[in-house]
């Protein structure tokens, strides 16, 4: 009997998982047909981001530095406000074309000031910023950011453009995506007609780019010309939006232009070499069949 | 080792005769990978892919080690450590990207290496032991890649980490208590990560190891060809160098240049964006999903959802791990005495039902688990298992081969060597030479 059953235990431990497969497929489709899964509103109505021409895509991508300035000093008048950039140091403003006079003089006119300990007493203390400094948190703590921002922490900015599907278009797309959820319609369908118990819960704002439709951030970008552009860029919602996001880009890939020319020249080596590989594997083989 | 008339090691300098009577490590390298070890005349390109993978592990190493020089293992800071390698080390965005792409081109060219090996039956005797030193390879991959994907402390290292871990709580009565052993707590924290770093580090030396130990084997009875048929004599081989150490620097020159497009033009495209978000064990993402190369195994974990004597969870894991557990005994389901597949025309057929059904495994490991992809992916796991487990051994048992060339030679100069996968190579019908 032993030696039978080890004989056959391959098909025995085939037909075993087949047969659990099976018993697992008919419950997943009965599931299917008697308790279909209902649609909601998530689903039916959450967006992809719309496409956003940078001047960094595409392999030979580099940054626009005039429009990524453009972004900071949105970022610096707007989003600063609740969201911290705390992968990026004030000194890294050089590589976007501030010099360093005004990175410092940027430095140290920066709102929220670095926290530091008095000289004398050992008392917490807070201190101008300098160009090293990465940029400061607008809040102490999570608890302090909660308390602020209806129970919502403000994620960090550094990384958002890699840290989202989309990317600065996602990020784009959120920041012009505000809309009223009783007039909202998607491929002819109206959400406060198919979703009309759909509430907005207090507090929150609705969002068709954002997973789940409600965000707790209120529309950061409302007028044009909230933010006074000094190279005389007309600021538009949708202007300042693309210019943050062109900013955001920066900041999660500040490599990605050195990243683009390195990778070109490595192609162009990698093609010669292969192709030198390639004559010497013909010269070597050269009168022998394979 | 290898065949009788391999080209001896005859050092000619007097220093190099004085060290070859002392520590013979020239002689060693000249018979594995130079003049002296013999190897058909008909290998394709796809048998390019062991060196390539060696290459991959050789960047992984050289990466890792200088990323060591810079990371911090503690989960207060491995994250920021990460950013600072990105931000402020010099050319550290190209050792990060390097080795994060270099993981995923390391398992490409692994899964056709293995592809290769089912498809030419390099598993078969006398390469049993080279085929299971793989799959020894395999797994050491599978655990190094795991925990080297925890150390950037993102969202889905530490939810990776959580859902990984967990499979031993589905050991009955201690599995719970063997998580947190391994984890060193209740949930992936500093414990975790300092361990998993240190193994990270570890792992890829017995990796090195090992391929020593298969590299060895391997040449006891020397490479399996496109034809299958054993070495004859002389005319049936080349020596290594310079005929294959020619052929894989083609091989090795157009693996980097895929490397380099990944790396320098679509660093991120094989990754996930929530591992750009630092972990945190309140918020968990909406998706789990690992990294790519384990999807079709998620998807075989994931298909289980009925309990059948024992819990889902255990079947699922049970089979997750089977399901690469089965390869050590593929030498002995296969019964059939033909190696390639080019002779075997029922099996070929499965072999590329297999690829498909994988592939399709892959996809839905990396979808998310909709009614609709669990049936897919109940089906593909089923398939995957029969594969392996009852029809290879039944086919190979009755399947009507086609006749095979009488050596390599032979196969060679009818332009029948398979070495191209074309119609005519597998034709098969081969005439005795005149």
């Amino acid at each position: 009997m032993v030696s039978l059953i080890l004989r056959y235990i391959n098909y025995i431990i085939g037909a075993a998982f087949a047969f659990v497969l099976l018993i697992a497929l008919w419950g997943t489709a009965s599931e299917l047909i008697t308790n279909p899964p209902k649609a909601t509103a998530e689903e039916e109505f959450h967006l992809e981001p719309e496409p956003l021409a940078l001047h960094s895509d595409g392999p030979f991508g580099t940054y626009d530095y005039r429009q990524v300035q453009r972004g900071f000093q949105v970022y610096k008048e707007v989003c600063s406000a609740c969201h911290s950039l705390k992968q990026v140091a004030f000194r890294d403003l050089e590589k976007i074309g501030y010099s360093e006079a005004q990175v410092k003089a940027i430095a140290a006119g920066w709102q929220i000031e670095q926290p530091d300990v008095n000289k004398d007493t050992g008392e917490p203390a807070t201190r101008p910023n300098v160009a090293s400094d990465r940029f400061p948190l607008p809040f102490a703590n999570d608890v302090a950011a909660r308390a602020a921002n209806n129970n919502a922490i403000p994620p960090d900015l550094s990384l958002m453009a890699k840290a989202r599907e989309g990317g600065p278009a996602y990020i784009h797309s959120l920041l012009t995506g505000y809309t009223d959820p009783k007039t909202f319609t998607h491929d002819g369908k109206s959400l406060a007609k198919e979703f009309p118990d759909f509430t907005v819960p207090t507090g929150l704002h609705f969002n068709p780019y954002f997973p789940n439709l409600n965000i707790a951030m209120p529309p950061p970008l409302t007028q044009d010309g909230q933010v006074q552009y000094q190279d005389g860029t007309r600021a538009t919602v949708d202007q300042m939006s693309k210019d943050v996001s062109a900013f955001l880009m920066w900041t999660a890939e500040p490599n990605l232009a050195k990243r683009h020319a390195t990778g070109f020249g490595a192609v162009i080596f990698l093609l010669i070499f292969t192709g030198l590989t390639f004559g010497a594997y013909r010269n070597i083989w050269r009168g022998i069949k394979h | 080792m290898s065949f009788p008339w391999a080209e001896e090691y005859k050092p000619k300098h007097p220093a190099m005769q004085w060290l070859d009577q002392r520590l013979p490590l020239p002689r060693l390298v000249y018979g594995a990978i130079g003049a002296g070890y013999p190897v058909p005349r008909n290998l394709n390109y796809f048998w390019n892919f062991g060196v390539l993978a060696g290459a991959a592990l050789a960047i992984q190493i050289i990466t890792g080690i200088v990323l060591a020089m810079h990371y911090a293992a503690n989960a207060g800071v491995a994250f920021d450590s990460v950013e600072s390698i990105m931000r402020d080390v010099n050319a550290g965005w190209f050792l990060r990207y390097a080795h994060a792409n270099g993981a995923s081109m390391f398992f490409i060219v692994v899964y056709v290496h293995i592809f290769r090996g089912l498809y030419y039956g390099s598993y078969k005797p006398p390469r049993e032991m080279v085929w299971m030193l793989g799959v020894v390879i395999f797994l050491l991959m599978m655990a190094t890649a795991f925990m080297g994907y925890v150390l950037p402390w993102g969202q889905m290292s530490f939810w990776g980490a959580q859902v990984i871990t967990g499979f031993f709580s589905a050991i009955p009565v201690v599995g719970e208590n063997i998580r947190i052993w391994l984890l060193g707590g209740y949930a992936p924290d500093q414990a975790a990560l300092n361990r998993f770093f240190s193994l990270h580090y570890l792992l890829p030396f017995v990796i090195a190891g090992v391929i020593i130990l298969h590299i060895w084997a391997l040449h006891i009875p020397g490479s399996n060809n496109p034809t299958g048929v054993e070495v004859k004599g002389p005319q049936d081989t080349v020596p290594f160098h310079p005929y294959y150490t020619a052929k894989d620097g083609v091989g090795v020159g157009v693996f980097l240049l895929v490397f380099a497009l990944l790396l320098f033009f679509a660093p991120n495209y094989l990754g996930h964006p929530d591992n750009y978000i630092e972990a945190n064990p309140l918020s968990t993402p909406a998706h789990i999903v690992p990294e790519w190369y384990f999807w079709p195994f998620y998807a075989i974990l994931r298909s289980f959802t009925a309990d059948f004597i024992l819990p889902a969870k255990l079947w699922g894991v049970l089979a997750m791990f089977g399901s690469i557990l089965l390869l050590f005994f593929l030498p002995w389901l296969d019964k059939s005495p033909v190696r390639s597949s080019n002779f075997r025309p029922v099996y070929r057929v499965f072999f590329w039902i297999l690829v498909v059904d994988v592939l399709v495994l892959g996809y839905v490991g990396g979808s998310e688990a909709t009614p609709v992809y669990l049936m897919l992916g109940q089906i593909t796991s089923g398939y995957y298992f029969a594969h392996f487990l009852i029809i290879l051994p039944i086919v190979s048992a009755l399947e009507r081969t086609r006749p095979l060339p009488n050596s390599i030679t032979e196969a060679v100069l009818q332009g029948k060597s398979g070495s191209r996968m074309s119609e005519t190579a597998v034709d098969g019908n081969v005439a005795p030479a005149e």
